[in-house]
């Protein structure tokens, strides 16, 4: 209830696009009465949860921010939501994202941007220079990143203790580094994808968002394992696994990929990386620097096979079975392209555009095939890093903190996601499971976060590193003003 | 049930009933591979002599249109699960059932895709309806190399492949139900030139035909070139009713399918007795020599067993295994008499199958069964009564009044005389009354022996052994 009360309250955040009101009260009342029984369902039983509305929750609208499936409501859950209620988890609602998952602002979508909760703490407020007006006070606010900023959003604001991202190029990292949480990036056909609304099939995973470490691996713990309605998951059987506290690093291999100093990678961030290499080296674990000279070539291979995966995927939104459809009905072709034009927005058609044009059959060899081979190129260079004895990788997650809104639209998504996808978007390449952990403050004030790149189907040893790191930095706790009192309560463990 | 997803398969089902939340195409939902259509596509690879990939791959084949769901098809365009095989098939030379002569044509590949929906158009009101019943059935499309020359080959193809899937078990093959589905593929080009342009002919919905689509579309290829004319690589529908095939409205013009590998499905691996890793079981994996090894004997052995037990000519092997059934009647019947097979084959195919055809019932809905056929056969040969006799007696039981032929014989006074003394009085009557055709016989013309034999047979009202008869009046007249 009083995370419900703190979601009216945060509602300018815009980091919910549906709330679950109803239900979700009453899987709390039914919660109550299983813990009363001294039964629960499990470690997750009566816990609030937010999910990314690009899953499908049955009942409940799934929109994907696009006027395409406003009011749609599926007649199934996403096997990870299920396994979720499974549990006991209570479902608050759907959040906010870049239509269709497209973007890394979570600006882009039909219900609004979803404004970074950091934009209304004191440490921000405190080091943003004050403008002369306070209506611009307003205006000062920042993105959360994306794509699943309302996610991230939501766990930063307290609204919520766990929520489900998606990420298929950094859109669970990037957000959580904005908005200074945990965002776990599985390894690749590690948690089923049936049930999340596709953008490119070979790369998206969902993605955990989180408090703390420990959270995430509790909810991990939940999600993992074969389903055999996903044929991409792995048939080995997955046990769950507590986080022991890592007391000797001395054994660790620390990797820093040269080529993750990118161009306009912030001089703070970069001083923030190199201090956590150093506190790695002064706690006895070896650091070295590596390379992965694929790296540069990744974002405009990561665009080829995107918007091809896109073009295919968004051919079902055709408005005949579910979804908008346009009133104009002179022809089949007529009504699927009005329909098409009036239910996506320009980014989604846009590379909807492209992934065509990519796979027309003269262009199939030179820009699909060439971009698989360099995606192999890509997943090599870590399978060698990893095979030369580094144990994990550690790199900036975001180039810059949250910058303001007013600053973010002055770039196309497509520039922006260029932009924003460099650090983070390899992995996805790669398949490999990656983690962005809070670091400290930025000078104005906002979070900056580093990540942990790990191999493949290591999660264990991944989240491990990752909650020494975070122990060693204590990230300090968003200070909201206004329900400092209501914070205090929930936010205990 | 399904290719992908689970729905079941059924034909003529309500709209809409058979529709899986993927054959819906719902966002977020994904394929699963069905093990029993991957075990059939083997079968029917191996029956054909195919090699079966190992590794085989799906894509999805991108065009939009109402009946298609998601926009695209998942089909096997790069690595298909079955290339290179063969089929034999026999034809009549002549339509002389005796002359048969064996062909062969080449399998280029089989591959493994979805079906689209039904999209029914009512243009009275201008709209189009759905039914995604069909949506997402597994097809297994079967490519012939052009190695046919005229409609009756192709339909001899066809029909041995329609056998062979039948007896397989993996389609019930049926055209009228959309089982089995035929599009030709025809051109024509003089001997020693390269092949002509092709045209497609759809729309075919059965074997007959089949044979007549394609022998009007050499005609009219034929025709329009001598003409000066030229062959448009396009796409045509066979009009059963006036027999012609008719340009279909080419409403995509030159298409471009956007193929893209198949994100959600990893390459399809078979295995066999060599690769099969040591922990896994067969029932985790499809092992093509495990399914090799079951493979049921197929038309063409079929039929040389029957050819080899039974002495029976080649073409009836044809004619028992054409028809659903005949074989297994033919058998029990051979189980339940003391008639040599040859001479059961006769009343087989020459009497039961003529009075199905003509009542175009199946032989499941044969009123005389095996057991009826078997006794009469068995009072034939125990010359209880003669062929004509017998015939009759078919007749009746064939109105299916529940009779047995001991009955319709006692009934309908057909027995044969079985007592000689009787006969011989006869015989010695019918020559007594006869002296000029005795005396003709006697003086070289032996034709006029079967009027003596008719006028016995008239005598005893046909309850007489013609053979017997002629035996006695040959012996009475050379005495």
């Amino acid at each position: 209830q009083r995370c419900l009360s703190l979601i009216k309250s945060t509602k300018f955040l815009n980091a919910y696009i549906t709330v679950a009101e109803e239900t979700a009260l009453k899987q709390a009342e039914e919660s109550e009465k299983r813990y009363k029984r001294g039964q629960p369902l499990g470690v997750l039983d009566g816990i609030p949860i937010a999910v990314k509305d690009n899953f499908n929750t049955a009942g409940i609208e799934t929109t994907c921010a696009s006027n395409m499936l406003k009011g749609y409501i599926s007649p199934y859950n996403a096997t990870v939501v299920q396994k979720l209620l499974d549990q006991g988890a209570v479902l608050l609602g759907k959040t906010n994202l870049d239509e269709f998952a497209m973007g890394s602002g979570s600006t882009d979508g039909v219900f609004g941007p979803v404004r970074n909760p950091w934009s209304y703490s004191r440490q921000y407020k405190e080091k943003s220079v004050p403008k002369s007006h306070s209506e611009d006070k307003d205006s000062n606010w920042v993105i959360t990143g994306g794509s699943s900023g309302g996610s991230a959003a939501a766990v930063s604001s307290f609204t919520c203790f766990a929520a489900l991202g998606s990420d298929t190029g950094g859109s669970t990292r990037n957000p959580a580094a904005h908005c200074g949480v945990v965002g776990l990036k599985p390894t690749y056909g590690l948690i089923s994808r049936h049930g999340l609304i596709p953008l490119v099939n070979s790369m998206d995973v969902p993605g955990i968002l989180t408090r703390c470490v420990d959270d995430a691996a509790v909810v991990l713990g939940s999600l993992a394992g074969h389903d055999p309605k996903d044929s991409t998951t792995i048939q080995d059987n997955f046990k769950p696994f507590e986080l022991s506290d890592l007391t000797d690093v001395s054994k660790l291999s620390i990797g820093i990929p040269k080529e993750y100093h990118a161009p306009g990678l912030s001089s703070e961030i970069l001083a923030l990386w190199s201090k956590a290499a150093d506190l790695f080296k002064n706690a006895g674990a070896k650091v070295i620097e590596v390379s992965l000279p694929h790296t540069r070539y990744s974002i405009v291979c990561y665009h080829v096979l995107c918007t091809a995966e896109v073009a295919s995927n968004m051919a079902r939104f055709d408005g005949l079975e579910y979804g908008h459809r346009s009133d104009m009905n002179k022809s089949t072709e007529s009504m699927y392209a009005a329909t098409r034009r009036e239910g996506f927005n320009d980014v989604v058609r846009g590379r909807i555009l492209s992934g065509n044009y990519f796979l027309l059959k003269q262009n199939y060899e030179n820009y699909f095939i060439k971009a698989q081979k360099v995606r192999r190129l890509i997943a090599n260079d870590f399978v060698k890093v990893f095979g030369s004895g580094v144990d994990i990788l550690l790199t900036p997650t975001t180039l810059s903190d949250a910058i303001p809104y007013m600053e973010f639209i002055k770039e196309d998504n497509r520039t922006r996601s260029a932009q924003d996808d460099i650090l983070t978007q390899a992995a996805n390449m790669a398949g490999l499971p990656a983690i962005n952990v809070p670091t400290a403050l930025s000078e104005r004030g906002l979070p900056v976060g580093l990540q942990f790149i790990g191999r493949s189907f290591q999660e264990k040893q991944l989240l491990t590193v990752a909650k020494w790191f975070e122990k060693q930095v204590k990230f300090p706790m968003i200070q909201l003003d206004e329900h400092n009192g209501n914070l205090k309560q929930i936010s205990k463990p | 049930s399904k290719l992908f997803s689970g729905s079941q398969v059924q034909f003529a089902a309500p709209p809409n009933s058979l529709v899986s939340f993927f054959d819906a195409s719902l966002p977020g939902t994904l394929p699963v591979l069905n093990r029993r259509c991957v075990e059939a596509a083997v079968m029917t690879g191996l029956a054909l002599n195919c090699s079966i990939n190992k590794k085989s791959l799906f894509d999805r084949k991108h065009y939009f249109y109402a009946d298609l769901p998601a926009g695209y098809q998942i089909t096997q365009q790069r690595v298909p699960i079955a290339v290179n095989g063969s089929l034999s098939y026999s034809l009549c030379i002549d339509n002389k059932m005796s002359q048969m002569v064996t062909k062969t044509v080449r399998i280029k590949q089989i591959q493994l895709e979805q079906d689209s929906g039904k999209s029914l158009h009512d243009d009275v009101r201008s709209q189009t309806l759905v039914d995604l019943n069909r949506a997402g059935v597994g097809l297994m499309e079967v490519v012939m190399e052009p190695d046919m020359c005229c409609g009756e080959e192709a339909a001899a193809a066809v029909r041995e492949l329609q056998l062979i899937l039948q007896t397989l078990g993996s389609s019930q093959a049926v055209m009228a139900e959309g089982q089995l589905r035929v599009d030709a593929n025809v051109s024509v080009h003089h001997p020693g030139e390269p092949y002509g342009v092709r045209t497609e002919v759809k729309n075919i919905n059965s074997i007959r035909f089949l044979a007549k689509a394609v022998d009007y579309e050499i005609e009219r290829q034929i025709e329009e070139l001598e003409s000066g004319g030229t062959i448009l690589n396009e796409t045509r529908a066979f009009d059963s009713k006036l027999g012609c095939t008719v340009p279909m409205r080419d409403k995509e013009g030159k298409q471009d399918y956007r193929f893209m590998p198949e994100p959600n499905l990893p390459p399809l691996i078979l295995y066999n007795a060599r690769s099969l890793p040591a922990n896994m079981n067969h029932q985790q994996v499809v092992n093509i020599d495990w399914i090799h090894e079951r493979l049921p004997d197929l038309p063409s052995v079929k039929r040389a067993k029957l050819v080899e037990q039974y002495g029976i000519l080649p073409e009836h092997s044809f004619t028992l295994l054409n028809e659903a059934g005949l074989t297994e009647f033919f058998e029990d019947v051979i189980k339940q008499t003391q008639m040599k097979p040859k001479k059961v084959i006769g009343w087989i195919l020459n009497d039961l199958l003529s009075y199905l055809k003509q009542h175009s019932l199946t032989v499941k809905e044969s009123p005389v069964s095996s057991f009826l056929l078997a006794d009469l056969l068995n009072r034939l040969e125990k010359k209880e009564i003669s062929s004509t006799a017998a015939k009759q007696v078919f007749a009746e039981l064939w109105k299916g009044e529940g009779k047995t032929p001991l009955e319709i014989v006692k009934e309908k006074k057909l027995q044969l005389i079985q007592d000689q003394e009787d006969l011989e009085r006869i015989c010695q009557a019918v020559i007594d009354g006869q002296e000029n055709e005795v005396m003709a016989i006697k003086s070289g013309n032996r034709k006029v022996l079967n009027k003596l034999i008719g006028l016995v047979q008239r005598e005893t009202q046909g309850r007489s052994n013609p053979v017997l008869v002629k035996q006695l009046l040959e012996k009475k007249l050379s005495e």
